[in-house]
């Protein structure tokens, strides 16, 4: 186990540079998500760690290693990639037992370690399988077998759950957090779907076109977005954005939109009467109430456990989630009170939060 | 519309019941296929079971041009038994076939491995690769036939230039010169088909295991050993069975450049065949001489398909 030292990282492919100067710490045994929208340049940055591809400036350490110039194989690190990358022509016991082999470890020693491996993951009736034999959840298991066996300072996974189907994606999300749980060696792990990053991480990283946007716990990220990216990125349903100016009326703060209504706020930046603001609202902040934003009812979504609502106002769609079972039907008019406790404001024009 | 039949009349539901052999024989998609094959069936036994058939048929004979010829038995092969010329041409070609596809296979592979890597200009190096493959045999081997001249060889001119000889050497006059010789020429002409061919098959083994391979702390060497070359059996072993049989059966390039000289050095059984049975007309001989060669190919194919065989790896059930 080893802490990770990312330390302002460029890459460039030609004269084009898709990381701008990353910078994220990693502690010993922590897990990391990496996550952002495809292009954003996470996958780049984990292979850089892995050592799949060079760093055009900046350093990486593991440990207390700066690796930048060390060959793949001497950083002990291990990864899980996207397609799983099993070796065809090899059963189950000898694709986990491959890098052992390489390593001219005796006979003995890796069937120990393979079957350590394999007991640990529930592989050990499979062991004798090609992977052509094995579902898609069996395959995903080896590959990180074959992570396992290795015993590495860090693991690397590059969207591993991205190729399964909705139901096995939870059960195996579960599986690899239970085993860092276990395991506590230190984990990267590279995704685009924020509910992965949310339900698995210690820290999540969002990136977005080669840059950290935010870091952070995932509640701190849900709770206090820096910016709107974030804001919108992370939470599903997605967070609510309108377009709004600032005001106060005898020291109270609202936003008024452009279709007048008026929303709470709980605090404002001074002197900043008239500013244009975008008005931040999370679904499940939302209330039906006599007065707030007047909408109609476009949709009725109901899951068993909530109901999600598309309302429009004007031409701009809100979405609203209630664990209560109102009454609503399609084309009725609500009113929607957001909470001001939880409204998040930010600057129109950089996006910051204010 | 206002009404839809839904009930069938009496008659139509017994038809339906028991259709006519006709009505069967019609509809059926067996038949169609059948159809569908006779073409592709008729040109294959005309042009090429026929033939065969009739040069079999024909090494039972002896005939020779101009006259029928009458059925003598093994007379033919019992006469080759003891023909040393023929012996001798059955040694050359298995010295070509196995010189040649030997060295063939281990130049394309290199090759296709080169060609496999990111370098500049990939596209136009692959093109200039296939060269020796879309030249007409005939020309490349007049080429060589110049090249190997005994008076106006380059390599010889070049060679004594250089200070490192001082006479010509006689590529084609000299038995194993020239058995050298054509096994070079033979070998130019092949590389490139087993060089696309693996090449083509490099491609479909997917980078994310030679990076995986990496991780796992393999060198360039282990990468080949250990993934390249297993994941690329099936494909050496079509290759390899193909460029064997078209080796073993080759006649215009030996042709072309030695006539099957100097004093038999380079026959090999497809030139000594057309000499026996066309020059010298005697056609149930040179037959027979033909058909002798089936064996080998037999041989050949079989060990490839034996070698051939779904691997363990990859049966079973895709669950992609």
């Amino acid at each position: 186990m080893a802490s990770v030292q990312i330390s302002d990282v460029r890459k460039s492919f030609g004269g084009f540079e898709v990381l701008h100067g990353v910078t994220v710490p990693i502690e010993d045994g922590a897990f990391v998500v990496l996550v952002g929208p495809s292009g954003c340049g996470k996958s780049t940055l984990l292979r850089m760690l892995a050592g799949l591809e060079n760093i055009t400036s900046g350093t990486i350490a593991i440990g207390d290693r700066v690796v930048n110039n060390v060959q793949p194989k001497e950083r002990d690190i291990a990864m899980v990639f996207q397609n799983y990358a099993l070796y065809p022509h090899m059963t189950v016991a000898q694709n986990m037992g491959f890098s052992l082999k390489l390593r001219n470890a005796e006979q003995g020693d890796i069937s120990t370690r393979v079957k350590k491996a394999a007991d640990i993951l529930d592989l050990t009736p499979l062991l004798e399988r090609y992977p052509r034999q094995l579902s898609g959840g069996q395959r995903q298991r080896v590959a990180m077998g074959r992570a396992i066996v290795r015993d590495p300072q860090v693991f690397l996974f590059d969207e591993p759950l991205s190729n399964l189907d909705a139901k096995l994606r939870v059960a195996m999300r579960t599986e690899i957090k239970e085993l860092h749980q276990r395991l506590k060696t230190t984990t990267v792990y590279v995704t685009h779907d924020q509910i992965e990053a949310m339900t698995m991480a210690d820290k999540i990283v969002v990136m977005h076109d080669g840059i950290v946007e935010q870091m952070g716990s995932p509640l701190e990220l849900y709770d206090r977005p820096d910016n709107q990216f974030v804001a919108g990125f992370i939470g599903s349903p997605a967070m609510n954005f309108l377009n709004g100016h600032l005001k106060s009326n005898g020291g109270q703060p609202y936003v008024e939109t452009e279709n007048g209504a008026r929303l709470p706020i709980a605090s404002a930046p001074t002197a900043s009467d008239g500013r244009p603001v975008v008005y931040g609202v999370r679904p499940e902040h939302l209330d039906l109430a006599s007065d707030g934003i007047e909408a109609e009812v476009a949709v009725v979504e109901p899951t068993g456990s909530e109901t999600q609502i598309v309302a429009r106002i004007g031409s701009q769609e809100l979405i609203a989630v209630f664990r209560d079972r109102h009454k609503v039907e399609p084309g009725d008019k609500i009113h929607l009170l957001p909470r001001a406790n939880v409204a998040h404001l930010f600057d129109k024009d950089t996006g910051r939060r204010l | 519309m206002t009404t839809v039949q839904t009930s069938m009349p009496p008659q139509a539901a017994a038809t339906v019941e028991a259709q006519p052999l006709w009505e069967r024989l019609r509809t059926s998609r067996n038949v169609l296929a059948l159809w569908f094959m006779l073409p592709a069936a008729a040109f294959l036994i005309l042009f090429l079971a026929y033939p065969l058939g009739l040069g079999i048929w024909m090494s039972f004979t002896d005939e020779r041009i101009g006259r029928a010829g009458i059925f003598v038995g093994l007379e033919n092969y019992e006469w080759l038994w003891d023909d040393a010329i023929f012996w001798l041409s059955v040694f050359n070609t298995l010295l070509y076939t196995l010189v040649a596809s030997a060295i063939k296979f281990a130049i394309g592979l290199y090759l296709a491995l080169l060609l496999n890597r990111h370098m500049p200009f990939k596209a136009m190096i692959r093109a200039v690769v296939l060269i020796p493959f879309i030249v007409p045999t005939v020309l490349s081997a007049i080429a060589f036939w110049w090249i190997y001249d005994a008076q106006f060889s380059i390599i010889s001119w070049s060679l004594i230039k250089l200070g490192l000889i001082h006479q010509n050497i006689d590529f084609l006059g000299s038995e194993n010169w020239a058995r050298g010789s054509v096994i070079f020429a033979n070998i130019w002409r092949g590389v490139p088909f087993v060089a696309i061919t693996l090449l083509a098959g490099l491609q479909t083994v997917s980078p994310s295991l030679y990076e995986a391979a990496t991780l796992d702390g393999a060198t360039d060497w282990q990468r080949f050993r250990y993934i390249t070359y297993p994941l690329l059996t099936p494909i050496i072993a079509v290759v390899m069975t193909f460029s064997v049989l078209f080796t073993f059966t080759d006649f215009q390039l030996v042709w072309a450049l030695t006539r099957g000289g100097p004093v038999n050095a380079t026959h090999l059984m497809a030139t000594l065949s057309y000499q026996r049975g066309i020059i010298s007309g005697r056609l149930g001989e040179g037959a027979a001489i033909a058909t002798a060669m089936i064996p080998f190919l037999l041989a050949a194919i079989a060990i490839s398909w034996f070698g051939m065989q779904r691997r363990k790896w990859q049966q079973g059930s895709d669950n992609d």
